[in-house]
């Protein structure tokens, strides 16, 4: 399951909007084993293609220099589909590089880019299988997961 | 001194977890194949028909090697490599 903040998933539906009808992508970073989408951090989508995202290499680096530096990780590989439904493609299965992410996919389709409910839903991605898994949306994080990592340092 | 190597999460596997090992090489090409011989399994990941792979972006202290030689880019000891794999996908169906 994942669970992730109103404000960030919101924030991933307006990047969505935003750039449709080129897809969006992005990251949420969150601390390293903690499973919490803590630091939302869109990208440029450097393909620029209503069919293909690919974050640039030179900041792909910086943004993995980043996380480590902070002891964060991809807690949530986030990107859109503005024409067909929010469901892994072959591309994003074969191409799908964090075994431990949840990979976010939205959907702008049918006029989603501008009003009306979004898909919004979640995947694990591991050795080219899909499996889906539920979305809970929460006000805010419970302290528990980052305040007992705080107290065991 | 040797080349230090960070090792992306996906490839941990075939570096018994470690997140950094050490190479040597005079090339990206003599590099990976010492990494192979440390790590069977890794090079395949890495090239194919003896280019880097389009989905996988290797630097040497911070320069993508695309821009600078590709696997022929030189390395001494003291350089830093980052293995990455591109995040990337879409909709699109052409792999």
């Amino acid at each position: 399951m994942l669970t992730i903040d109103q404000a960030t998933h919101d924030a991933i539906i307006a990047h969505a909007r935003r750039d449709h009808p080129d897809e969006a992508c992005g990251v949420v970073a969150g601390p390293i084993g903690s499973d919490v989408p803590a630091r939302l951090i869109p990208m440029l989508n450097a393909a620029m293609s209503p069919t293909f995202y690919e974050f640039d290499s030179g900041d792909l680096l910086r943004l993995y220099r980043e996380m480590d530096d902070n002891d964060e990780e991809p807690v949530v590989v986030y990107h859109s589909h503005t024409s067909t439904e929010a469901y892994p493609s072959r591309t994003d299965i074969k191409l799908a590089g964090e075994p431990g992410a949840h990979y976010v996919l939205v959907s702008t389709r049918d006029g989603a880019h501008e009003s009306g409910p979004v898909d919004f839903r979640s995947f694990r991605i591991v050795d080219g299988e899909v499996t889906e898994e539920e979305v809970r949306v929460v006000d805010r994080y419970a302290d528990d997961a980052s305040t007992q990592e705080k107290a065991e340092h | 001194m040797a080349i230090e190597v960070r090792i992306p999460t996906i490839l941990r596997p075939y570096t018994g977890g470690e997140r950094a090992v050490e190479g040597k090489g005079s090339t990206v090409t003599e590099l990976i194949d010492q990494l192979e011989a440390d790590h069977a399994g890794i090079k395949e990941r890495l090239v194919e028909n003896g280019e880097a792979r389009r989905f996988v972006n290797i630097y040497v202290n911070d320069e993508d090697i695309r821009f600078t030689g590709n696997l022929g880019t030189p390395v001494a000891d003291g350089d830093t490599v980052v293995i990455l794999p591109a995040v990337a996908g879409g909709a699109v169906s052409f792999i």
